[in-house]
């Protein structure tokens, strides 16, 4: 038994027991902070999987999801008490836990019956990667073969903005997300959290831009630059150093989409100089692919940011 | 057993704690964590199929690891949209419950 192999067993095992606690925790909180080590071990897993890209965006996600679902717990906290009352039958339990391990017996057996040799688009990928210029095989996955994928997901990121935007009641329709900066006074500016938002943003925006532009041909990607962005002014927001934006400020909503109308705008243009939609013409691949990335990077950073922000909560007049 | 294997039969479990959580938790919040960690598994399954796909120099199958990075983005939005939605649903009933009470289950309280 290889010490690899040992540390493939540690990771699994580790897998289950924050899976198990982020399920049976005897709080929303206790289950939210189980979740957010599961994003972090599941990255590791990712990387002994060979898929470093998927790891980053893990890591990157996981923390922002993270904030989110702990934000919420402490809103819904006196809610819980209520909620333990509906908790299922003791039979209810058991037919539920019968049919996970029905799940857990078939996905098993698939893994094991799983074909020999395995399909693979891999060489196809090793064929194809030279047209496109980049060294990285996701980034040309995301962003040539399967652009389509990567195009409406930048739809679905606004789509679900738009959604959550919905839920503002109608009289506070156009007005800034979140409760009012709490830090006019002695709020956390000086606390930890204020240190903190002083010191990571600049690492945090450099690691972000690099993520981005490493991307052609290492680990890294638009979508997980713009997440430790989003992260970064998610940050200096807790701590009181920024404000979040009226959501009918015009400039936020150019920034918002930006990114889909550039990807858009390359792809149509596909008709004119290439094979079709979301074609690249020979050897403007890269170039194209950068002019879509960075207008793309500030479009996603900017959506996960107000995703976190929620539903505007303060009225378009208001100042506070 | 390779580590594929491994890591196939341990995202089998996660797949199923999830659904179970999912299922039988009654809290809408635990339901959003359960499904997450039902994804996350799901994701894991896609993930060893695509490290046997190891092939031509690469240590794994591309492609799907772009779908899953997008499966991934996903599921956040979908995740940050359920949380919308449920707290305005606090914010409006000050429950969080998804049981469908009969009309003027409020005023003869439970609990709340």
């Amino acid at each position: 038994m290889s010490a690899g192999f040992v540390l493939d067993a540690v990771v699994a095992a580790l897998l289950v027991a924050v899976a198990t606690g982020a399920i049976a925790a005897r709080t929303a909180f206790a289950a939210v902070v189980a979740f957010v080590a599961y994003g972090l071990v599941l990255a590791l897993a990712w990387v002994r999987l060979a898929a470093v890209d998927v790891a980053l965006t893990e890591a990157a996600v996981g923390a922002l999801t993270g904030v989110l679902l702990l934000a919420a717990a402490a809103r819904l906290r006196p809610s819980e008490a209520a909620a333990e009352s509906e908790l299922p039958s003791a039979g209810l339990r058991a037919a539920a836990a019968l049919l996970c391990a029905v799940v857990a017996a078939g996905l098993a057996a698939v893994v094991l019956a799983a074909a020999e040799p395995a399909p693979t688009l891999a060489p196809l990928a090793a064929q194809q990667l030279p047209a496109t210029d980049l060294g990285n095989p996701v980034t040309a996955a995301l962003l040539a073969w399967r652009a389509i994928d990567t195009l409406l997901e930048k739809v679905v990121l606004l789509a679900g903005l738009l959604g959550v935007w919905s839920l503002a009641p109608d009289r506070l329709w156009g007005g800034r997300p979140g409760a009012a900066l709490r830090a006019r006074g002695a709020a956390p500016r000086d606390g930890a959290l204020g240190l903190l938002a002083r010191l990571l943003p600049p690492i945090g925006i450099v690691v972000g831009v690099y993520l981005v532009w490493t991307a052609a041909d290492h680990p890294g990607g638009a979508f997980q630059g713009s997440t430790i962005l989003a992260a970064m002014w998610v940050l200096a927001r807790m701590a009181g150093f920024v404000d979040a934006p009226a959501v009918s400020d015009r400039r936020l909503r150019a920034a918002l989409v930006a990114g889909p109308l550039a990807f858009f705008a390359v792809g149509l243009l596909g008709f004119a100089w290439a094979d079709g939609f979301l074609a690249y013409p020979d050897g403007w691949a890269k170039p194209l692919i950068v002019a879509i990335e960075v207008p793309m990077t500030i479009s996603v950073a900017a959506t996960l940011a107000l995703l976190l922000a929620g539903p505007p909560a303060r009225g378009p007049e208001s100042r506070g | 057993m390779s580590a594929a294997t491994l890591y196939g039969l341990c995202a089998a479990l996660l797949a199923a704690l999830g659904l179970y959580g999912f299922v039988v938790q009654p809290h809408p919040l635990r339901k959003i964590v359960a499904f997450n960690v039902f994804g996350g598994g799901v994701f894991v399954v896609f993930g060893v199929a695509a490290r046997r796909g190891a092939a031509a120099g690469f240590a794994a199958d591309p492609v799907p690891h772009a779908m899953v990075i997008t499966g991934i983005v996903v599921a956040f939005v979908s995740t940050a949209l359920a949380v919308a939605l449920l707290l305005r649903l606090h914010a409006e009933t000050g429950r969080a419950s998804l049981r469908l009470d009969e009309p003027g289950a409020d005023e003869r309280g439970d609990g709340a």
